[in-house]
C-alpha cells in the first residue's frame, strides 16, 4: 500500500544506531511549540510512495547501511499505522533494522483494533525512539496541544513488551528545565526496563525559517537557544533520579 | 648469513630480492611488523618539539603578519645544491633541512617560467634580480617559453577562453613522486651505480629517445650527486645506506627535499614511507638504540619540515588552488596483495603528529582505507579523523587491483606504483562550455569569438536532445584533440627544459607514464542534457543570433540523487570523453587517464563559462569534482555518493572526487550528550559510536573512489 511521504534522507546518523535510510512520514497531531518540522504538520499530503519502493530505494545502497538500517519519523509515524506495518514487515522480510521515532501520541491503552495493529507492528519494530517532551500533564499540554497520559502509558506498553527504546527530550530554556521536572522525569523512567539510552538535546532554532516560509507565526519567538551545557547539567539531574529507582528496582 | 651483507645499515633484516636490486616493496613484505594493537604506546610531545613548535608558530604569525611571505630569495636560483644549511635551531632539531638557508624563505625556481617567478617575487613585495630575468630571458629558455613557442593559434585560443584551463605550461607540473625510501635502504652510492648501468645498457644506436634518455640519466646522476653534497652540506654522509632510524627518516627526507629544492610541482608528494620506516624503527626498538619517545620526536621533527615546505607563487596561482597548497601526501596503512594489511607503529606515529603538533593540512595524511585494516587501527582514524578533521581516505581495495601494493597518492588522488609509475598532469577540460560551444557553432559565450571549429549551430527555440546530443558529441572529439595535444606540447617542453631529475634518479628506468586528463564541470552537464531531455529548454540569444541563456520548464531528475536517468547521462559523457581521448596521440607512449576532481577550481571555471542549460547563470560556480551541483542533491549524503558511485573508474582511472563537508553534529551523536554511564544496562559505548563501516561513508574531503568500491560489493 502507499503512503504519504514528506521527504527521504540518505544519510541519517542521528536517528538511530548506525547509518541509516530515514523516512519522513507527512501529518502530526502535535503542534510542539518547538517543532522544527512544521512543513510535515499536514495530513494526507506530501508525496505518495508504496513501501515496496522505499525498500527499494534502501536496498540499492544497502553497502552504506551495514550497521544501520531504517528509521521511520515524520511528522508522526504512527498516523500512516497500516502503512507502518507494512513497511517493517518488509524490512523484516529482508533483514533490514528497523526503528521507530515517535511521540506516542496516538496511543490509548485498551482493547482496540488500533492496539491489535501496534502489537504487530511492534513484533517488527527493533528499536523505538520515544520522544518525552514534558513530564507534567498541564506542561505537556501547553508545550504541545496534548496531554502526555497516552504518551507515558505507551512507554509502559513499550516496556511491558520489551521493545529496546532510546529515550529523547529536548531542554527548552524555562520551559522543561526546571530541575524538579527533570527529577520527575527521571524517575518516570527509572520505572521502564527497556531504556537503552537517553539523549537529551539542547532546543535549536533552526527551524523557525521553515515558520517564516509557511507564514506562521513561531510560537517561540525569543526563547534562547538551550547550550549544550545546559543539555548536560539537565541530563545528569535525569539520570541521577533515574538511578535511584532503578537501583531500587533491582534491590 | 647477516654477515653476508655488503653494508652494516642491512644487518638484522632479512633478506629477498631486495638485496640483490633495488625493490622496495620486497623490503617491506619480508621485514615490516603488522600492528593490530591500539594507540596507547604512542609518546608525547617531548620539549625540543614544543620548543621548536613554538617557534615555528611564531614564525607563522610573523609571515601572516607582513602578508603571507616572510622571506623570498631574489637572487639565488634553487637548486638541489644552491642554499647552504638552514635550521630552526641546529640544537633541538632532530630531523634538519629547509629548502634554502633558512626556515621561511622561499626560494627562486624560474626554469618552469621565468615571468611566474617574477611575478611570484613581484606579487609578494620582491624585485627579482634582472641578472636572473635576463639570464632566463636571452641565455636561458625555460618551459613555458618553449611551450609557447610550439602552440598553435587554435591552442593559444582555447586557452585564453578557458575551455582548457589551469594548463601546467607556466608552472612545474608536479605530479612526480621519487622513491625517496632509496635513499634511505641503499645509500646514493648505490642509486648512482645502478643509473650507470642503465645509462650503458642503453641501445646503441642513436635515435632521438635513446639520446633523450642517456641525457636524462646523466642528468639524474648528477642530480643524486647534488643529493649527497646537499646532505653533506648538513654534516651528514649518505653515500651509504642509513643504519638506524633517525638516520633512515633524514636520508628519505633530504631525497624528499632535494626535490622540493628542485621543483615548484603543482603537487609535490612523499610517498608511503611509513610501514618502511617502522622496520627501522623496530629494529631499533628491539636492540635498544632508541625509545619509542625518542623516534616520536623524530617523526614529529620529521612531520614539522613537512609542514614547513613552501613555495613562491602568484596571487592567481593561489586562487585557482585556493590557497597555497603544496600537496605532500603520504599515503599510510593499505594492505598487501599478500592479504596482511600495512598498519605499523610508524603508522600510528604518523597520525599522532596531529597531535603533538596539532591539526594541519599538510602533509595531506592520506589513509588507503580497506575493510580488512585492523579494528583497533580503524577506531584511531575514527578518533583522529573527528578530533582533527585532517584525514583523508581513500579505497585502497579499488586502487590495489590497478596499481599494488606499493602505490602512493600524488596530489589528492592521482596513483602511482613508487618508483615505477609517473604521471604527466593534465589540468581539466571545461566540458560545460564545450556543450555551449556544441550549442553555439564552436563560438565562445563569453568572448563571441570563434575558438571551436565552425559547426552548424542549433538555432530552433527549443533544445532538442537527440540534437544537441550529436553536437555535443563532435564538438567533444575535436576539444580532445586539441587538449591532448595541447598537453603533448606542455609535456615535451617540460621534460625537455624543466625536468624532474632528482625524482626520476628515484624511479626506474623504465617507467610507465600516465597521461592524465581532466574533467571540470561534469554535473553541469548532467542536469543541462537531462533538462533538455525529460524537461523544456528554451534558448534566449542575443542581437548575433548567440545563445546566451536558457530558460527551464519543468522539473527533471538532477544528478546526485540516485536517478538512473541522469546518472547514465553523467556515465555517458565521461565514457564518450574518454574514448576521444584514447584515439589520440600521446606524448612519450604514456597511458591515458582521465579525473574528474577539481576540489577547488571549480570557482574559477564557473566564473569564465556563460549561462548553461541546467539553469545555472553565467559566472556561476561548477560543482567540485564530481559532485552534484549546489543544492541539487535532495536526498542525503548517500544517494550523492550513489549518484557518484555509478561512474566508471576504468574511465577514470586518476580519480573521481565527492567532495561534502559536514558540521560533527551531522555524524552522530555527541557522547558527552548521548548516554553517559547507562553501560551496565547493557548498552555500550561502542554501540553508538562510530562504526567501521560507517566510516567509509563517513570520511571527509576528497574521497575519489571509494564509493564505488562499495557500490561494486
Amino acid at each position: 500500500m502507499n503512503g504519504y511521504i514528506h521527504s527521504t534522507e540518505s544519510f541519517g546518523t542521528v536517528d538511530g544506531p548506525g547509518v541509516r535510510f530515514v523516512i519522513f512520514l507527512q501529518g502530526c497531531p502535535m503542534r510542539c511549540q518547538y517543532c522544527h518540522n512544521p512543513d510535515t504538520w499536514k495530513m494526507n499530503s506530501g508525496s505518495v510512495r508504496s513501501a515496496q519502493s522505499l525498500i527499494r530505494e534502501y536496498e540499492r545502497n544497502k553497502a552504506f547501511y551495514t550497521s544501520g538500517g531504517i528509521t521511520v519519523t515524520g511528522g508522526e509515524a504512527l498516523m500512516q499505522i497500516d502503512f507502518l506495518l507494512e513497511l517493517f514487515q518488509l524490512a523484516k522480510q529482508n533483514g533490514i533494522h528497523t526503528c521507530l521515532d515517535t511521540s506516542g501520541v496516538t496511543y490509548r491503552p485498551g482493547v482496540s483494533e488500533y492496539n491489535r495493529k501496534l502489537d504487530d507492528l511492534m513484533a517488527v519494530t527493533d528499536l523505538v525512539m520515544l520522544d518525552i517532551k514534558h513530564i507534567d500533564p498541564a506542561g505537556h499540554k501547553v508545550l504541545t496541544g496534548h496531554d502526555n497520559a497516552g504518551i507515558l502509558a505507551f512507554a509502559r506498553y513499550l516496556d511491558e513488551k520489551n521493545i529496546p527504546v532510546w529515550i529523547r527530550h529536548v531542554v527548552v530554556p524555562g520551559i522543561t528545565d526546571d530541575p524538579q521536572l527533570l527529577t520527575r522525569l527521571g524517575e518516570f523512567l527509572g520505572t521502564l526496563s527497556n531504556v537503552k539510552a537517553l539523549d537529551v538535546l539542547p532546543y535549536h532554532i533552526m527551524g523557525v525559517s521553515k515558520y517564516k516560509e509557511l507564514d506562521i507565526p513561531y510560537p517561540l519567538e525569543g526563547v534562547e537557544p538551550a547550550t549544550k551545557k545546559q543539555a548536560m547539567t539537565a541530563k545528569q539531574i535525569i539520570l541521577t533520579a533515574y538511578w535511584k529507582i532503578r537501583k531500587r528496582a533491582k534491590a | 648469513m647477516e654477515n653476508q651483507y655488503p653494508y652494516e645499515g642491512w644487518l638484522g633484516f632479512r633478506e629477498g630480492s631486495w638485496v640483490r636490486e633495488i625493490d622496495l616493496r620486497s623490503f617491506i613484505r619480508h621485514n615490516f611488523t603488522m600492528y593490530d594493537g591500539d594507540e596507547s604506546f604512542l609518546a608525547g610531545p617531548t620539549q625540543n618539539t614544543l620548543d621548536l613548535w613554538d617557534q615555528v608558530m611564531d614564525l607563522t604569525r610573523q609571515e601572516r603578519e607582513a602578508g603571507g611571505v616572510l622571506d623570498m630569495d631574489t637572487h639565488v636560483i634553487s637548486t638541489i645544491t644552491s642554499h647552504g644549511p638552514g635550521y630552526l635551531n641546529k640544537d633541538k632539531e632532530k630531523i634538519v633541512g629547509f629548502q634554502t638557508d633558512k626556515p621561511f624563505k622561499r626560494a627562486m625556481m624560474p626554469y618552469g617560467g621565468v615571468r611566474m617567478a617574477e611575478k611570484a617575487c613581484a606579487d609578494n613585495g620582491y624585485t627579482m634580480d634582472p641578472e636572473v630575468k635576463e639570464f632566463f630571458t636571452v641565455h636561458r629558455k625555460t618551459h613555458n617559453a618553449g611551450v609557447f613557442d610550439a602552440y598553435t593559434p587554435e591552442m593559444r585560443a582555447c586557452r585564453s577562453s578557458h575551455i582548457i584551463t589551469g594548463l601546467p605550461d607556466a608552472y612545474g607540473r608536479g605530479r612526480i613522486i621519487g622513491d625517496y625510501r632509496r635513499v634511505s635502504l641503499y645509500g646514493v652510492d648505490f642509486l648512482i651505480a645502478d643509473k650507470e648501468e642503465q645509462k650503458n645498457r642503453t641501445d646503441s644506436a642513436m635515435y632521438a629517445d635513446v639520446i633523450r634518455d642517456r641525457e636524462e640519466l646523466s642528468e639524474q646522476i648528477r642530480a643524486l650527486k647534488d643529493l649527497k653534497k646537499m646532505a653533506a652540506s648538513y654534516g651528514f654522509d649518505i653515500s651509504q645506506p642509513a643504519k638506524n632510524v633517525q638516520e633512515a627518516i633524514q636520508w628519505l627526507y633530504f631525497g624528499y627535499l632535494a626535490a622540493v629544492k628542485e621543483q615548484n610541482g603543482a603537487a609535490m608528494s612523499l610517498g608511503r614511507t611509513s610501514t618502511f620506516l617502522d622496520i627501522y624503527a623496530e629494529r631499533d626498538l628491539r636492540n635498544g638504540v632508541f625509545t619509542e619517545e625518542q623516534i616520536q620526536e623524530m617523526v614529529d621533527h620529521f612531520i614539522m619540515k613537512l609542514r614547513l615546505i613552501k613555495f613562491a607563487r602568484t596571487p592567481e596561482y593561489n586562487a585557482l588552488f585556493s590557497g597555497d597548497p603544496q600537496w605532500v601526501t603520504e599515503s599510510l596503512a593499505g594492505v598487501g596483495t599478500c592479504g596482511k594489511h600495512f598498519v605499523t607503529k610508524m603508522t600510528y606515529r604518523y597520525l599522532h603528529t596531529l597531535y603533538n603538533l596539532g591539526p594541519s593540512p599538510e602533509p595531506n595524511l592520506t589513509v588507503l582505507w580497506s575493510t580488512r585494516l585492523p579494528q583497533n587501527f580503524k577506531r584511531y582514524c575514527a578518533k583522529v579523523s573527528i578530533e582533527t578533521s585532517s584525514l583523508q581516505y581513500e579505497n585502497d581495495d579499488l586502487m590495489r587491483y590497478t596499481h599494488g601494493d606499493d602505490y602512493a597518492i600524488a596530489c589528492c588522488v592521482s596513483s602511482m606504483r613508487l618508483g615505477k609509475e609517473m604521471q604527466f598532469f593534465g589540468a581539466r577540460a571545461n566540458l560545460a562550455k564545450c556543450l555551449l560551444y556544441a550549442i553555439n557553432g564552436g563560438v565562445d559565450e563569453v568572448s563571441k569569438k570563434q575558438v571551436g571549429p565552425k559547426y552548424r549551430p542549433i538555432t530552433s527555440e527549443y533544445l532538442d536532445y537527440d540534437e544537441v546530443m550529436e553536437r555535443f558529441d563532435a564538438m567533444m572529439e575535436w576539444l580532445c584533440k586539441v587538449y591532448v595535444n595541447t598537453l603533448n606540447v606542455i609535456h615535451y617542453m617540460h621534460d625537455k627544459y624543466c625536468y624532474e631529475k632528482i625524482q626520476m634518479a628515484l624511479h626506474d628506468k623504465k617507467v610507465t607514464r600516465w597521461f592524465a586528463t581532466g574533467i571540470a564541470g561534469l554535473s553541469v552537464v548532467a542536469d543541462s542534457l537531462s533538462a533538455i531531455k525529460y524537461a523544456k529548454v528554451k534558448v534566449i540569444r542575443d542581437e548575433n543570433g548567440l545563445a546566451v541563456d536558457y530558460e527551464v520548464e519543468g522539473d527533471f531528475p538532477k544528478y546526485g540523487n540516485d536517478d538512473d536517468r541522469v546518472d547514465a547521462l553523467a556515465n555517458m559523457i565521461l565514457h564518450k570523453f574518454m574514448e576521444h581521448i584514447r584515439r589520440n596521440h600521446t606524448y612519450r607512449d604514456s597511458i591515458p587517464t582521465t579525473s574528474i576532481l577539481t576540489i577547488t577550481s571549480n570557482v574559477v571555471y564557473g566564473k569564465a563559462t556563460g549561462s548553461t542549460p541546467d539553469g545555472r547563470k553565467k559566472g556561476e560556480a561548477f560543482a567540485p569534482g564530481a559532485n552534484p551541483m549546489h543544492r541539487r542533491d535532495t536526498h542525503g549524503a548517500i544517494a550523492s555518493l550513489a549518484s557518484v558511485a555509478k561512474l566508471s573508474f576504468k574511465d577514470a582511472q586518476d580519480g573521481i572526487s565527492n567532495t561534502f563537508s559536514i558540521i560533527p553534529g551531522a555524524l552522530g551523536k555527541d557522547d558527552d550528550l548521548f548516554m553517559g554511564d547507562f553501560g551496565d544496562l547493557g548498552m555500550e559505548l561502542s554501540d553508538l559510536g562510530l562504526e567501521p563501516d560507517e566510516l567509509e561513508c563517513n570520511s571527509c574531503a576528497a574521497v575519489p573512489t571509494l564509493f564505488e568500491g562499495l557500490d561494486g560489493e
